[in-house]
Parts: C-alpha cells; sequence; structure tokens
C-alpha cells in the first residue's frame, strides 16, 4: 500500500492571550532577529499546550513533532481530549493554516469538511448555493451539474432548492450542506466532527454515506469525533493526540482505549471554585460540587452494591425564577445515558445559597468509568445558568462478585445494573 | 558530487508528493495555475457577488445608475454652481460623472478588499481555496458594475453630442482600457496591503473610511489637473489615483493632462503597487486565521 499522507516533525506554535499590546514592538523584535540570522526569540520559550495547567510563557505548542503516516483507503479516527491539537492538525492538513515547523506531505485532494455549508449565502437559493459551496469546496462547475440531481435527491429538500436558504429550516440546510459535501470527489477527505448535527435518521444517512465512500473507492478518511461508537464503527486506524503530542497511531481498538485511559487520569470528583470565579450567570452561580459516599467522604471510585451522591453548592442571586439543577449522564465513549433534573415540588424561587444532593442508589450503574455533567436551568425562559461537562468522572466497581449471588462470575455488559423484580412461578409440570 | 545526488534524490522523492505543506515563507507567486483550476469558483462569487446585492431590492440593477446619477447631481450644483470650480470646459456632469465612476470603482474595491480576511474569517478558517480568488472577484464584479455605469456615461456623451457639444477624443480612446486596469491595479493591491495589515493592526480599518474620503479631494475627481498650480499641483499629481481620472476623461472627453511620462508614472506605480500587495498578502494569507 502506498502512502496517502506523512507528516514530519509537524509542529504548530500559538500565541495565546491578547494580541494587542505590543504587537508592533514584538514584530520589530522577530524581524531584527531574522535579518541577524537568529532563530526567533517568541518560539524559543514555548511549552507543551496543557490547557489546564498555567504556564508562564505567551507562546504553546498545539502540536509537536508530530510523526506518523497514513495509508491510502485507510478510515482515520483522530482521536483525543479538547485541547489536544484535533483541529489544528484538520486545519494544517486542510491548508487552512500552516506549520510553524516541520512539513505534511499529502498524495491527492484533499476536501475538508471542517464544518457543513461553509461559505452559504443566505440571500441565495439553494440551486446557486450548491454550485458555490461545490466550488469553496473544489468541484468544477461541470462535476456539480453532473451531479446536482443526486445532491439534491441525497438531501432530500427537492421541494425548496429554488428558495433562500435564509427560509431553510435548520435541518434543511444541514442536510443540503452536507449533501454536496457528501459528493466531493477527492482522493482523501477530512471530516470534523460535522455529523453531531441533524436529526438521527440523517445522522445515519451520513455515516453509512461516509463507510460507503471509503469501502467502494478507496478513499482516505480522517475523522474527528469525541464520539467513540462512532469512531469505533467507522475506522480502522486511529491516532491518538495528547497535548499536541502523538500518543499512539495505530489499530482503533488500541488508539480509543489509550485516550480512554488518559482520560481517568483527569478523573475528578469535587471541585471548589474560588469566590469571584464562580462559574454561572447574574442569577445563578455554582460554588462547589463533589460526589461523596453514604459517610460523606469524598470518593473517585465505589463499588456497585454503593450507594452515592452527587452534591450541587450553588447560590442563587436573584428572586423570581425557578431554578432547576440537574444531573447528565455520560458514557465513557460520549454516549447520553439519561438526564435528571430536581421536580417543582420544591422550587427553588429566592435568593440564597442552596445545595442539592442526587442520590445514586445502589445497582444503579454497571461497571466501567462515567461522566456526569451538571447544571442549572431557570424558567421562565429557559435559561442555562451554568452546564459544566464533565464536571464528575467517576468508576464504578465490583469488588466482590459473590454478592451477585448468581454462580456466574464472569463480567457482564452493559451501562446500568439495575436489579429487578424477580418471581418464578411454576406453572406446570 | 554528493550534494548534486543528494538534492536529485530529494527531487524524485518530493515528486510522488502532490502537496507538500510547509512552513509559510511567504514570496511572490500569483499562483495563476491555481487560479485558472479553481476559475468556476471566481466566476460564482463574482456572480455571488452580484445577485446578493440586488436581491429583494424593488430596483435591482439599478441601483447601479442611481448613485452615480445622484451624486453627480449633488457635485454639480455644489463644486459647479455654487464653488464654480473649472471643469476643463466640460459639461459639468459629465466631468463630474467621469470622476465620480472611476473614483467609485477605486474606492470600492479598495473597501471591500480591505475587509476581505476580517469577512471571510468563516470561510478562510474552514476550507481550503487560492485566497487570491476573494480580492480578485471584487475586482471583477466592480468592473462589471462600473461596465454598467460606463453605458449610462456613454449615454450621457451622445446626448450631449446631439446637444452640439464637441469633444476631441482620437486615439486616446485606446487608452482607455489601460487606466481602467491601472485602477484596477490599484484598487486590488492597495486593498490587499491593507486587509492583510488589519488582521494584525485593527486600528488601519478604522483610518480607511475617511481616508478615502479625505484622498478623493486629493485627487482630481472635482476639479482637473490644470486648474492647479506650483506645490499644490506636485502633490496631487503625485497622487498615482490623479492621472487615471485624468487619463480616462482624456480617453473619453478629450480633456485632460496625460502624457507619455504621466502614463508610465502611473503605470510604475500601480505595478508597484500590486506586486507589493501580492507580496504581502501571500506572506498573511497562510496564517492570519491564527491571529484574526
Amino acid at each position: 500500500m502506498s502512502l496517502a499522507i506523512k507528516t514530519e516533525n509537524l509542529s504548530k506554535a500559538y500565541q495565546i492571550g491578547q494580541f494587542t499590546t505590543g504587537t508592533l514592538s514584538r514584530d520589530i523584535e522577530r524581524w531584527w532577529a531574522l535579518v541577524r540570522g537568529k532563530e526567533d526569540p517568541f518560539l524559543q520559550i514555548g511549552e507543551v499546550n496543557d490547557r489546564s495547567v498555567k504556564g508562564g510563557s505567551d507562546i504553546v505548542w498545539s502540536l509537536k513533532d508530530l510523526n506518523f503516516e497514513i495509508e491510502q483507503g485507510d478510515t482515520v479516527g483522530i482521536i483525543g481530549k479538547n485541547g489536544a491539537g484535533k483541529s489544528t492538525l484538520l486545519k494544517i492538513l486542510s491548508q487552512v493554516t500552516s506549520p510553524t515547523n516541520g512539513s505534511v506531505k499529502i498524495k491527492g485532494r484533499v476536501a475538508s469538511l471542517l464544518e457543513v455549508g461553509t461559505g452559504f449565502h443566505p440571500e441565495l437559493t439553494g440551486r446557486e448555493n450548491i454550485y458555490l459551496n461545490g466550488a469553496i469546496l473544489g468541484m468544477r462547475k461541470s462535476e456539480i451539474t453532473r451531479k446536482f440531481d443526486e445532491i439534491v435527491d441525497f438531501s432530500g429538500v427537492e421541494r425548496y432548492v429554488d428558495t433562500p436558504v435564509k427560509r431553510y429550516s435548520s435541518g434543511m440546510y444541514v442536510r443540503l450542506a452536507f449533501a454536496v459535501a457528501a459528493h466531493l470527489e477527492s482522493e482523501i477527505l477530512v471530516v470534523d466532527e460535522v455529523l453531531a448535527v441533524g436529526d438521527a435518521e440523517f445522522q445515519k444517512k451520513c455515516l453509512g454515506r461516509m463507510g460507503e465512500v471509503s469501502k467502494a473507492d478507496g478513499r482516505t478518511i480522517l475523522f474527528v469525533s469525541h464520539n467513540m461508537a462512532a469512531v469505533k464503527t467507522l475506522c480502522k486506524k486511529g491516532i491518538t493526540l495528547s497535548n499536541g503530542m502523538l500518543s499512539y497511531s495505530g489499530e482503533i481498538d488500541v488508539a480509543v482505549e489509550k485516550y480512554l485511559s488518559t482520560t481517568i487520569t483527569n478523573s475528578v470528583t469535587h471541585k471548589k471554585y474560588p469566590a469571584g470565579e464562580y462559574p454561572g450567570d447574574d442569577i445563578v452561580e455554582l460554588m462547589e460540587y463533589s460526589l461523596v459516599n453514604t459517610d460523606d467522604k469524598i470518593i473517585e471510585r465505589f463499588d456497585l452494591y454503593e450507594e452515592v451522591t452527587i452534591k450541587l453548592q450553588f447560590r442563587v442571586k436573584k428572586s423570581g425564577f425557578s431554578s432547576s439543577p440537574n444531573v447528565h449522564f455520560f458514557n465513557q465513549e460520549g454516549q447520553y445515558l439519561f438526564i435528571f433534573g430536581a421536580n417543582d415540588d420544591n422550587p427553588i424561587n429566592s435568593e440564597g445559597t442552596y445545595i442539592t444532593s442526587f442520590t445514586i442508589p445502589a445497582y444503579t450503574f454497571n461497571v466501567g468509568i462515567f461522566n456526569v455533567g451538571i447544571a442549572v436551568t431557570s424558567y421562565p425562559g429557559t435559561v442555562i445558568n451554568f452546564f459544566i461537562n464533565p464536571a464528575i468522572t467517576f468508576e464504578v466497581e465490583e469488588s466482590n462478585t459473590y454478592l451477585r449471588k448468581s454462580s456466574y462470575m464472569g463480567s457482564i455488559p452493559g451501562f446500568f445494573r439495575p436489579i429487578l423484580k424477580t418471581k418464578i412461578e411454576r406453572i406446570g409440570s | 558530487m554528493d550534494t548534486l545526488k543528494m538534492n536529485a534524490e530529494m527531487q524524485s522523492q518530493n515528486d510522488d508528493w502532490d502537496v507538500v505543506l510547509t512552513p509559510n515563507k511567504g514570496g511572490f507567486n500569483l499562483h495563476l495555475e491555481q487560479i485558472w483550476r479553481y476559475r468556476d469558483l471566481l466566476m460564482l462569487f463574482v456572480k455571488r457577488d452580484i445577485v446578493s446585492f440586488y436581491k429583494q431590492t424593488i430596483f435591482g440593477p439599478l441601483w447601479y445608475f442611481i448613485q452615480p446619477i445622484f451624486t453627480t447631481i449633488v457635485y454639480t450644483f455644489i463644486f459647479g454652481n455654487l464653488a464654480k470650480l473649472s471643469t476643463d470646459g466640460l459639461p459639468q456632469p459629465l466631468f463630474y460623472m467621469a470622476g465620480i465612476m472611476s473614483w467609485n470603482y477605486f474606492a470600492d474595491c479598495l473597501t471591500k478588499t480591505s475587509t476581505l480576511f476580517k469577512d471571510n474569517a468563516a470561510i478562510f478558517g474552514k476550507v481550503y481555496f487560492p485566497r487570491i480568488i476573494s480580492p480578485l472577484s471584487i475586482i471583477i464584479s466592480n468592473l462589471l458594475r462600473f461596465g454598467i455605469q460606463m453605458l449610462l456615461f456613454i449615454g450621457m456623451i451622445i446626448y450631449y453630442i446631439f446637444q452640439g457639444v464637441e469633444f476631441s477624443v482620437g486615439f486616446e480612446i485606446l487608452l482607455l482600457p489601460f487606466f481602467v486596469l491601472f485602477m484596477a491595479m490599484q484598487g486590488l493591491g492597495l486593498g490587499m496591503i491593507i486587509t492583510s495589515m488589519t488582521t494584525k493592526y485593527k486600528d488601519l480599518s478604522i483610518v480607511l473610511p475617511f481616508g478615502i474620503q479625505l484622498l478623493m479631494y486629493a485627487t482630481t475627481v472635482i476639479y482637473p489637473l490644470s486648474s492647479l498650480s506650483g506645490n499644490m499641483y506636485w502633490i496631487v499629481a503625485l497622487n498615482p489615483m490623479t492621472f487615471v481620472i485624468e487619463g480616462i476623461k482624456q480617453s473619453t472627453l478629450g480633456a485632460g493632462v496625460i502624457t507619455v511620462n504621466t502614463f508610465g508614472y502611473t503605470f510604475l506605480v500601480s505595478s508597484v503597487i500590486l506586486c507589493l500587495g501580492v507580496l504581502i498578502f501571500n506572506k498573511v494569507e497562510k496564517n492570519f486565521i491564527d491571529t484574526i
């Protein structure tokens, strides 16, 4: 197999913080260094990009010395935490920005789908936008004309094709936009998390289309997503990034595992915000949250037969709203498991500091790692005062399999492990 | 010998790849082959600019006429009748129309090009296409507008010919396309310089609107160059747009100050501005998305 993409020491530095002050003097300093043939003084002090650690310099390396190869026809999932450098990598591959150091070599035409509907003009009709968008993505006019019917058919907005897109519903807009992109003829397709849009039916269609494309035409696909389930079904290979560095490149299963193992080390089950840095708005502010066991001790992992409680401490700054705290549960692959919101029996509607506790009964979750997002929503107006996701990451264990009261001791799949009421009746011989 | 061999090897290795992305070095490159490959996009951008301009308006493309006509009327009244400025012996409406049309072209190219990176940040941040396509589309769509206004202008000339006014236009009419070209080069070049600088120094985008307004008075839009003398003459004459407008008046109305020297000067300055624009634009385009 021949290579489609090869990177050599690919690095990208960004300047963070304010740009306004000292830009001119800094530019002159850089220019002077260049004139004298010296290295850029502002690139030397760069440091590894870890967004949670406060750094000393204004330069961070969003990508640092990336070396990997991608073979033609591979479907590659690019995974990593927020800020790991995924988007930067995609931007460089799609030539939106250029590397600071190192190089990327590409064979074939690259079509990038970092966003659907790039360059759609609201005043133009669906038809005009198909041409415009197609051309922006690199298609020739004749190519679009040839595929026009197919695109319209795929999008399912045939009736509105001569209506300005500003009158489209957001769903129709996305459908049309994706349809154009899906019909691109390029050897390499770079896709960001665009599939997070549209309804379930359309998402399935898009995933199907991408899988189809890679199999049928032997195209190389690079896919960035936080949805590990989608990545796993779609991709054969994986690249895991961590703080701008390559932590793994190879089989997708290993790559996902690598990613998941790095996320758990960051598990947080308690956070107390310093005064003045409370997240929230002018109605409700979050002060502290924690995951505790029945002894009120903060824990990171617990046995599935234990009862635990999520506590949110927040301050209501404005009366007249009915505020409802809620918790959102996700599995490790980012799939929504369920939401629970405090009900309206005891509405929180006056100023003050409150603690809301959500107790998770024993035998709720199965063994595994789960993420919890926490939020407070206020009515009227359904204002989301804050939504921190993931706020809490916990691990459920099963240290004593004898408590199962079952002779089966192996692992049990699934996300939940509720105990169902069981009744056995013998109704015949 | 060894280095030669190594170079040859590296060459053959590089040949296997279609695109090699390396740190941006800028340089002077018009990307002509790329522009050719994306020519459909260029045309679609032009179409978008024109169509979206008059969609949902009652007068539609008529707006292209209304604006210069009204400005001409106002100028004729204020500068012609009240201030009694010279118009080189030409009918006042024709004189002002020629100036307004040309200046508007230059000013529009400049203003639109100068906010290009900012206006297109969303697109530029998501897809790659030769960035120079965007300023080119502005130049071309404005040129179409200029052409439409030119029709109006020609109509006015015909009217005055029937009124018995004589225009001494000879071979100079052949120079008209060159003056239009110089005008486009200056608008494009200056616009590219300014847009490249505004990605970092936003101050420029604040200076530009009134800068253009002030610059108009240092160009021969409302007065002819022949009415100036001394230092004033030189200040206005150094402005490269002056001879463009003088040239357009000369080649269509037969009154203006154009010599081989001034033609050469305008050509030279226009070329330098354009080259400088391309140079700076190329330098900035690859990484502007990181700073905007």
